[in-house]
C-alpha cells in the first residue's frame, strides 16, 4: 500500500470513504512528517493538536456517514489567511502575535467541507516575492535541489505551500496569487497551482496584497486534487463585494479528457528574447500533447503583453501601499514607541516591515502621489485595460492558451535576492492574467537540463475554470510527470 | 443692489467677503457606511466597533444601500444632478482615530453632482445658493487626549459612520447669508429625514471657506475654517475671520491658503495648517469595491415618494391658507412645526391658527427654552382653544391667559382649555344686561372723566378698559365698547 503521506487528495479521499484507513492515521502520519521536515522551513505554525483533535471529529463523521466532500483531509494553510484562534502573521513583523477572531471566508468553506488544518504556512511577507526569501520566517527550502546539491527557493509568494505539496507535509495546500504567486511556486515545485478568476474566491479574511489582483487557489499534486479543493474554496461572499455570484459548478466533473476541437491560442509575445530552449521546447511538447488529443492550435497575439510587468508594478504596489497602512501600530501587532504619533509610527514602520515590503510601498506610495499619479497609476489604469482586451480578442479565437508558466527553473537561494528587476522578471508569464483577472492552471509538465521540474500554463477566460481544468487534466496524463525529489531533508 | 448692504468698510474702502461651505451631515442610519455595525450616538468608547471599523487584517467593506438611498434622497431634495454611476475613492493619511489609514470617501465621480439651495434672508428676500456636489464617506474615530497623564485613547465608536459632504459653490456674501444657508440646508435635511441635523452631537459641522476682496475683483485667497459646530459659531468665524484677512491685506500684507481653526472662547481663528503643509492625500479608486451603480427608475422611484419640502411648503401655505411669506416662513422652518400649525389649522380659520401657534406656542417655547416635541401643550389643545375663540366662548385676550396657565408650570399646566375655562368661569360675558350694570357703575364713579370724555372722545377707549377690568376680561369687548360710546354719546371711531 502507498504510504499515507503520498497520497494525493483525491486517493485519501476515496481511501476513507471506503474505511481503508481513518482520518486520525492520515493526519497523524502527515504531523509527523511535517515534523520531520521542518529543514524545509514550509511550515511556520504547526496545529498538530488543533490536527488531531479536527481528525478525531472527521473519523466520527466517516462512521456514523455524515462526512463531507473533504473529510479528514489535511490541508497547510498560507499565512496570509485568517484563522479564528490560530496566530496569522503574513510572515511580516509588523503583525507580531497577532491572532485573528475570524476566519477567512475560503478556510471556513474548507473546514465546512470537512478539511483538517496541519499548520500555516511560509509565505514571502505580505506576498510580495517571487522567491519567498522575504519572509520574516527566513526563506522556505524548495524539496527540489540543485544539481551539485545546492539550496534553491520553492518560488513565492506561495512558497511554503509548494514545498509542503511537493514535501507531502500536506495533501493540499491553499495559496494566494496577486502576480504569479500560486503558478510560479507551482512550477518551481512541480506542483499544480490554479489560480481562479477574480471574484471567484471570497477575498475576506486574506490579509491585502493587491486588492484589484489577489485571488486564493490551490496548489496540489494533482489536476484532480485541484478541481475538487477549487470546488470547496470558491463561492460568492456578500462579504466582499469583489466576489462574484456565479454558480460554483463540480470542477471534477470537468475531467473528461475530452478536449477535441477545443482551440489552443499560442500567444507570440510570450516568446520572448533570451527564453532558454529548453522552454522553448516545453511549450512545443505542450501544443504537441494537446495536438494529439485533438485540440486544435491557433496562434494568437496579445500585443501589449510587453507592458504587463510595468503596468502590474505600478498597480500591485499603488494598492499595497495603502493596503498596508493600517499596519501602524495602533491597534495591534507590533509597535516600536515614540516620542510622538510621527515617532511612533515611523519607528514601528521602520522595524516591522522588511526591505521587499518597504520597496513597495515607497513605490506605491509614489506613483499615487500628486503630480504623478496621471503619469503613472492612471496610466498603468489604461494600459491594464488594453491587456485585458487583448485577451478579448484572443478568446474570439480560442478556448484557452498556452504558455510557459516561468522563464526558468527554480533558482538558487540568494541568487536574485539583491536584483529585484531580475526577481521581478519571474512574473514575466504570470502577471498579465492577474491583470485580467482570468483562471490559470500551472501543470508541472517536464523537467529542466538541470534536473528541475518547469511548467506549463493554461489560461482561461473568465470563470473558464473547468475547461482549463479538463485541458490541464489531458496534459497532466500526456506528461506523466512522477519525478520526486528525494527527501534529503527527513 | 442688495450686495452692497453686505459690503464691510476697512480702514481704506469697502470689502466684499466671500463664502463658501463644505457641510458634514451625518446620514441618519442605524448602521455605518460599510460594516454594519451600529452608528448610535454616544455609548461607551469603542462600543460600536466592528472588525471592519477597527481595520483588521483581510476585513472588506460593503456598502450600505439605506445610506446610498438617503444620499439620493438628499441630492433630489437640493434639486441636484443625481449620478447614477460613482466611485469610491481612497483618501490616504495616518491618523490614529484612522484605522484603515485611508477615508473611504469619494472624489472625482460623487453620488450627487449640481444643485441648488434657495436661502430666506432676514429682509425677506429670497436667494439661491449654489450646490457643487454632494458626496459619501466615512467619518473618523476620536483621539482622546485627556484621560491619562502620557497617553491618549482612542474611540473608534463614530469610525466608519456615514457622513454626507455638501459643498456650496462660493455664493454666500455674509456671515448671515452663510447663516441662513446652513439653516435651510439643515431644514432640508430634517424635511427629508436623512440626517437630524443636530450641531451639538456633530451629526452637522461646517467647514467655512472665507476670501476678501475689493467689489468688483478677482477672487481673494481662501482660508478654511474647519469644523465649526453651530450656527452663531459659524456667524462668529466668519466675522473675525474677514476683518483679520482686511486688516492683513490693509496693512500690506498678503493671505495665504491655508486651514485654520475656531476658538470658541476666544471667538477668534487661528492657523492650523498652511498649503505646504498640506497633506497629498493620494486619492484612488478603492479597489475593495465596485463603482457605485444603480438605475434612473430607482431615482425616480425615490423621487416620487419624496416629502413636501419647506420651500414647496412655505408656497401652499401662502396660497391655501392666506398666509403672510413671514408667518408661512417662521411654520415651515422646521417639519415639525409645520405639521403642528397644519394640526391646528384642520377644520379651523389658518390666520387664527397661524397667530396661535406662533404668538403663543413659539414664543412660549422660545421663552422656556424648549423644543416643540417637549412642549407641554399638544396641537389638539391648541386647536380646542382656537375653537373657543372662534364660537366666542372666551375672547383673544383671555384666550392668551388660558393658554399661559396649560403652558406654564402649574396646576392648570396641560389641561385642556375648556377644562381651564369652566374651571375658572372665564366664560365671555356676551349678556348685555350685566355689561350695561358695569358701564353705569363705571360712569357713576367717574363723574370728572365723563366731563373729559366729551371734550375728548378718545377717552372712552379708558371706560372700555375700565370696563374690562370690572368684568376680569371676560366682558366681550365688542359689546362693551359699543356700550360705553351709547352711554358716553361717543360716535364710534372709523
Amino acid at each position: 500500500m502507498t504510504a499515507l503521506i503520498d497520497l494525493d487528495l483525491a486517493a485519501a479521499r476515496d481511501g476513507l470513504a471506503q474505511k481503508e484507513f481513518t482520518a486520525t492515521e492520515v493526519v497523524d502520519a502527515h504531523i509527523a512528517h511535517m515534523e520531520q521536515s521542518r529543514a524545509l522551513n514550509a511550515v511556520i505554525l504547526e496545529t498538530a493538536d488543533l490536527a488531531r483533535e479536527m481528525a478525531a471529529g472527521a473519523d466520527q463523521r466517516l462512521a456514523n456517514g455524515t462526512a463531507r466532500a473533504l473529510e479528514g483531509l489535511p490541508l497547510g494553510i498560507k499565512d496570509l489567511f485568517c484563522t479564528k484562534g490560530v496566530r496569522t502573521t503574513a510572515c511580516s513583523q509588523i503583525l507580531g502575535d497577532f491572532t485573528p477572531q475570524y476566519e477567512s471566508r475560503v478556510t471556513q468553506n474548507l473546514w465546512d467541507a470537512g478539511a483538517i488544518m496541519l499548520g500555516k504556512l511560509n509565505n514571502d511577507e505580505f506576498a510580495m516575492g517571487s522567491s519567498n526569501e522575504t519572509s520574516h520566517f527566513g526563506p522556505v527550502i524548495n524539496p527540489w535541489r540543485g544539481a551539485q546539491g545546492e539550496h534553491l527557493v520553492p518560488g513565492g509568494s506561495s512558497g511554503g505551500s509548494s514545498a509542503a505539496v511537493a514535501a507531502h507535509i500536506g495533501v493540499a495546500a491553499t495559496a494566494t496569487d496577486t502576480g504569479g504567486s500560486i503558478r510560479q511556486p507551482a512550477a518551481f515545485t512541480g506542483t499544480v497551482g490554479l489560480k481562479p478568476t477574480y471574484g471567484r474566491c471570497s477575498r475576506w479574511g486574506i490579509v491585502a496584497f493587491a486588492s484589484s489582483l489577489d485571488q486564493a487557489g490551490p496548489i496540489t499534486r494533482t489536476v484532480r486534487d485541484a478541481a475538487i479543493m477549487l470546488e470547496h474554496m470558491a463561492g460568492h461572499d456578500p462579504m466582499d463585494t469583489t466576489s462574484v455570484d456565479v454558480p460554483v459548478p463540480q470542477y471534477e466533473a470537468a475531467l473528461t479528457g475530452d478536449i477535441r476541437g477545443m482551440r489552443i491560442g499560442i500567444p507570440k509575445e510570450y516568446r520572448v528574447d533570451g527564453m532558454p530552449d529548453e522552454i522553448e521546447a516545453l511549450w512545443s511538447q505542450g501544443i504537441d500533447w494537446l495536438k494529439a488529443a485533438g485540440a486544435e492550435i491557433v496562434d494568437v497575439s496579445l500585443p501589449h503583453t510587453q507592458y504587463a510587468l510595468p503596468t502590474y508594478y505600478i498597480i500591485a504596489p499603488a494598492e499595497a501601499s495603502s493596503n498596508l497602512a493600517r499596519y501602524d501600530g495602533v491597534r495591534y501587532g507590533h509597535r516600536v514607541n515614540g516620542n510622538s504619533i510621527t515617532e511612533m509610527y515611523e519607528a514601528t514602520r521602520a522595524a516591522g516591515f522588511g526591505d521587499e515590503v518597504k520597496r513597495r510601498i515607497l513605490i506605491g506610495t509614489y506613483v499615487l502621489s500628486a503630480g504623478y499619479y496621471d503619469a503613472y497609476y492612471v496610466k498603468a489604469q489604461k494600459v491594464r485595460r488594453l491587456i485585458s482586451d487583448d485577451f478579448s480578442a484572443a478568446y474570439r479565437q480560442c478556448d484557452l492558451l498556452l504558455t510557459p508558466t516561468t522563464p526558468s527553473p527554480a533558482f538558487a537561494l540568494g541568487s536574485h535576492f539583491d536584483d529585484p528587476v531580475q526577481m521581478y522578471i519571474n512574473d514575466v508569464f504570470t502577471v498579465t492574467v492577474n491583470l485580467a483577472g482570468l483562471p490559470a492552471l500551472s501543470i508541472p509538465a517536464g523537467m529542466s537540463a538541470t534536473g528541475l521540474p518547469l511548467g506549463l500554463q493554461l489560461i482561461g477566460p473568465a470563470f473558464g475554470e473547468e475547461t482549463v481544468l479538463r485541458a490541464g487534466h489531458v496534459m497532466e496524463q500526456a506528461a506523466q510527470f512522477t519525478a520526486r525529489p528525494d527527501q534529503w531533508w527527513v | 443692489m442688495a450686495a452692497t448692504d453686505n459690503l464691510i468698510d476697512g480702514l481704506t474702502g469697502a470689502w466684499e467677503i466671500v463664502l463658501g461651505l463644505e457641510v458634514h451631515a451625518q446620514v441618519s442610519s442605524v448602521a455605518k457606511l460599510f460594516s454594519g455595525a451600529s452608528a448610535t450616538y454616544g455609548g461607551e468608547p469603542n462600543a460600536h466597533v466592528s472588525l471592519v471599523d477597527a481595520a483588521m487584517p483581510g476585513m472588506l467593506p460593503v456598502i450600505n444601500w439605506f445610506c446610498v438611498e438617503q444620499a439620493v434622497r438628499t441630492g433630489l431634495g437640493l434639486k441636484a444632478k443625481i449620478n447614477t454611476y460613482s466611485v469610491f475613492d481612497r483618501k490616504n493619511y495616518f491618523y490614529p482615530d484612522l484605522p484603515q489609514g485611508y477615508q473611504i470617501s469619494q472624489f472625482k465621480d460623487p453620488i450627487v453632482g449640481e444643485g441648488q439651495i434657495e436661502i430666506d434672508l432676514d429682509d425677506g428676500t429670497v436667494k439661491s445658493v449654489g450646490i457643487e456636489r454632494l458626496h459619501l464617506e466615512q467619518d473618523a474615530g476620536k483621539s482622546m487626549h485627556d484621560q491619562h497623564p502620557s497617553l491618549s485613547f482612542v474611540d473608534l465608536n463614530r469610525s466608519g459612520v456615514a457622513l454626507m459632504e455638501i459643498v456650496s459653490r462660493p455664493d454666500m456674501r455674509s456671515a448671515a447669508e452663510a447663516q441662513a444657508y446652513v439653516k435651510k440646508l439643515r431644514a432640508i435635511l430634517r424635511y427629508l429625514g436623512t440626517c437630524d441635523g443636530n450641531m451639538e452631537q456633530g451629526s452637522l459641522r461646517a467647514d467655512v471657506n472665507v476670501s476678501v476682496r475689493r467689489p468688483g475683483d478677482e477672487l481673494g485667497t481662501r482660508c478654511e475654517i474647519k469644523n465649526v459646530n453651530s450656527i452663531r459659531f459659524i456667524g462668529q468665524a466668519i466675522e473675525h475671520e474677514a476683518r483679520r484677512q482686511i486688516a492683513v491685506i490693509e496693512d500690506g500684507g498678503t493671505i495665504d491658503q491655508e486651514t485654520r481653526l475656531f476658538d470658541p472662547r476666544s471667538g477668534e481663528t487661528r492657523s492650523m495648517r498652511s498649503k505646504e503643509e498640506a497633506h497629498d492625500y493620494r486619492y484612488f479608486p478603492d479597489p475593495d469595491l465596485l463603482p457605485l451603480t444603480f438605475s434612473q427608475e430607482w431615482v425616480d422611484e425615490i423621487a416620487a415618494h419624496l416629502p413636501e419640502l419647506p420651500d414647496d411648503k412655505k408656497r401652499r401655505f401662502i396660497e391655501t391658507y392666506g398666509l403672510s411669506p413671514y408667518d408661512a416662513g417662521i411654520l415651515v422652518s422646521e417639519r415639525e412645526s409645520a405639521e403642528f400649525f397644519e394640526s391646528v389649522a384642520a377644520g379651523r380659520d389658518p390666520k387664527m391658527a397661524a397667530n396661535m401657534v406662533i404668538g403663543s406656542v413659539f414664543a412660549g417655547l422660545n421663552k422656556s427654552g424648549l423644543s416643540l416635541a417637549e412642549s407641554p401643550v399638544t396641537a389638539d389643545q391648541v386647536g380646542a382653544l382656537v375653537d373657543l375663540i372662534a364660537d366666542n366662548t372666551i375672547s383673544t385676550r383671555i384666550a392668551k391667559d388660558v393658554f399661559d396657565m396649560m403652558f406654564d408650570e402649574g396646576p392648570d399646566q396641560g389641561k385642556d382649555p375648556s377644562v381651564i375655562v369652566a374651571e375658572k368661569g372665564l366664560q365671555q360675558v356676551t349678556d348685555t344686561t350685566a355689561i350695561e350694570a358695569a358701564v353705569d357703575a363705571v360712569i357713576a364713579e367717574n363723574p370728572d372723566k365723563v366731563e373729559q370724555v366729551r371734550a375728548k372722545p378718545k377717552m372712552a377707549g379708558w371706560f372700555v378698559g375700565q370696563v374690562m377690568a370690572k368684568t376680569g376680561g371676560k366682558a366681550n369687548p365688542q359689546a362693551v365698547n359699543a356700550l360705553v360710546r351709547d352711554k358716553l354719546g361717543v360716535p364710534d371711531e372709523d
